[in-house]
């Protein structure tokens, strides 16, 4: 959601900040967080495990580094071909957005895979893992628009949430490396 | 004194329940309001604040300009060699200022932009703005006009920004980078002027930014209200001789506008002799650009 609200501050220079400035960055959003959600749960049906979690997380963040790094440029690019604003920002909000949302997307059903032990307790899980996300959306929206775009450039905020997404993903995996040599270190005695 | 103040406040308060609402309509940036008290009819945008008046006319005299920053706008024509002849305004208002630049100077091009249709709409039927031959509306975000009228490699010598009213700022028509391509359209002499706010902490960060961009310019104020002119150029202020003699030409031009020109000359402050904000003022840029969260 900080990004979606940065993406606004982001088209407008090339844009506007009109309603369909909005429409484009929204439509663009739930699309590819749809396909995100679809692609997740496909991919969480074989050998679920933290490392492939952690990936995702890396992936994320590096896809989302481009907003920050070529977005002029890309927009610049736009603005030259297409003269309608409409069809203009959905373009650049394709371009920029797209992809990195749709891995975003995938982390919420592969959370529930990885999370879910038992079919009973799957519908709880879900619940709460459906309300630590939109909870994480409701304060990543009024954080970036109320303060963080007071404090800091729109870029600076982009890269800090590349840095947590990769910092998480190094975490997820290392933490799967660890448990994985404590695991063979166990088992170990009983291969000889 | 406080007798005077009170009598006013009775005045307004009167003439607020004489106002009468001809016109009412929902748009999609906003409300828009024709209000008639008496003889003055005002464009309004939203509701109920006074400070709101977007553009005011005299009804028996329409070419009376009522606002005193539209009348500090023409400041501008000071700081000019000759007489306008590409004129580009963005934000219409009620069209006030393109009406009475095409009867001051009927041969100049003027090119007026605004985001909002209904603005345009209600500026023809109860303003009496007119297009002509010279004289175009387009309805487009003001920064992508004037990204475009780049790519076109066009030019003018007077540029008139005037899209910020009380309630909202477009965040993207105040940062250096908007600046600087507006900068590309001004001829060698060209002018450009910004109706802005003199109030809040965005004096500061908007002085900055527009020092940033163009140099020392010129503060327009009086104290009668919250608007200030910037006026800037794109090489140098001319001097003071220079406007005081401009002045002289133009006191009889614009008498009948109730443009009292001589007057405006000691409204203007130069920002090489005073920098009223703080040296390390944040510039606004495209990736720094709060500037509603600083307009309190």
């Amino acid at each position: 959601m900080g990004i979606e609200l940065l993406g606004g501050r982001i088209l407008a220079p090339f844009f506007g900040s009109s309603v369909h400035i909005w429409g484009s960055i929204i439509t663009v959003f739930m699309l590819s967080l749809s396909f995100g959600y679809l692609l997740g749960g496909k991919y969480s049906i074989k050998h679920a495990n933290l490392t492939r979690y952690g990936v995702i997380f890396l992936l994320a963040g590096i896809m989302v580094l481009p907003v920050a790094l070529w977005a002029p440029n890309i927009m610049e690019t736009i603005f030259m071909t297409i003269e309608d604003t409409r069809y203009g920002s959905l373009l650049a909000s394709t371009a920029l957005f797209f992809i990195p949302t749709i891995i975003l997307g995938m982390i919420s059903p592969y959370s529930v895979r990885l999370l879910v032990r038992d079919s009973m307790d799957s519908g709880h899980v879900a619940g709460k893992l459906y309300f630590v996300s939109t909870l994480g959306s409701a304060l990543g929206t009024i954080m970036t628009s109320f303060y963080l775009v007071l404090w800091f450039e729109v870029n600076a905020i982009i890269f800090t949430f590349c840095f947590i997404l990769i910092c998480l993903g190094a975490v997820a995996i290392t933490v799967n490396q660890l448990s994985r040599a404590q695991a063979s270190q166990l088992t170990e005695p009983h291969h000889e | 004194m406080n007798k005077i103040v009170f009598i006013l406040i009775l005045v307004c308060f009167s003439l607020s329940s004489y106002a009468k609402v001809i016109h009412q309509e929902r748009s999609l940036y906003r409300n828009i309001l024709v209000e008639d008290t008496f003889n003055l009819r005002c464009l309004r945008f939203n509701v109920k604040t006074s400070k709101t008046n977007q553009s005011c006319l005299y009804k028996n005299e329409p070419q009376k300009l009522v606002f005193n920053y539209t009348k500090l706008l023409f400041a501008s024509l000071l700081v000019m060699e000759k007489a306008p002849e590409n004129i580009l305004i963005i934000g219409l208002g009620g069209g006030t200022m393109s009406n009475t630049l095409n009867q001051l100077y009927p041969s100049a091009k003027i090119t007026n932009v605004e985001i909002d249709p209904a603005v345009i709409k209600v500026a023809r039927q109860y303003f009496g703005f007119f297009e002509n031959n010279n004289v175009i509306s387009k309805v487009q975000d003001g920064r992508i006009f004037i990204k475009r009228a780049t790519l076109k490699k066009q030019q003018y010598d007077w540029i008139i920004l005037d899209a910020f009213n009380g309630d909202y700022i477009p965040e993207h028509l105040m940062t250096k980078e908007f600046l600087q391509e507006a900068k590309q359209l001004l001829t060698p002499q060209g002018v450009l002027s910004a109706n802005t706010f003199s109030i809040s902490e965005l004096y500061a960060h908007e002085s900055a930014t527009y020092h940033e961009v163009f140099g020392d310019f010129f503060n327009v104020r009086n104290r009668q209200n919250s608007n200030r002119i910037i006026l800037t150029t794109n090489q140098g202020l001319p001097d003071g001789k220079h406007i005081t003699a401009r002045a002289q030409i133009l006191n009889q031009q614009l008498k009948p506008f109730n443009i009292n020109i001589v007057d405006i000359t000691t409204n203007m402050t130069s920002t090489h002799d005073v920098k009223d904000w703080p040296a390390d003022t944040k510039v606004l840029t495209d990736q720094f650009s709060p500037a509603n969260l600083l307009n309190y």
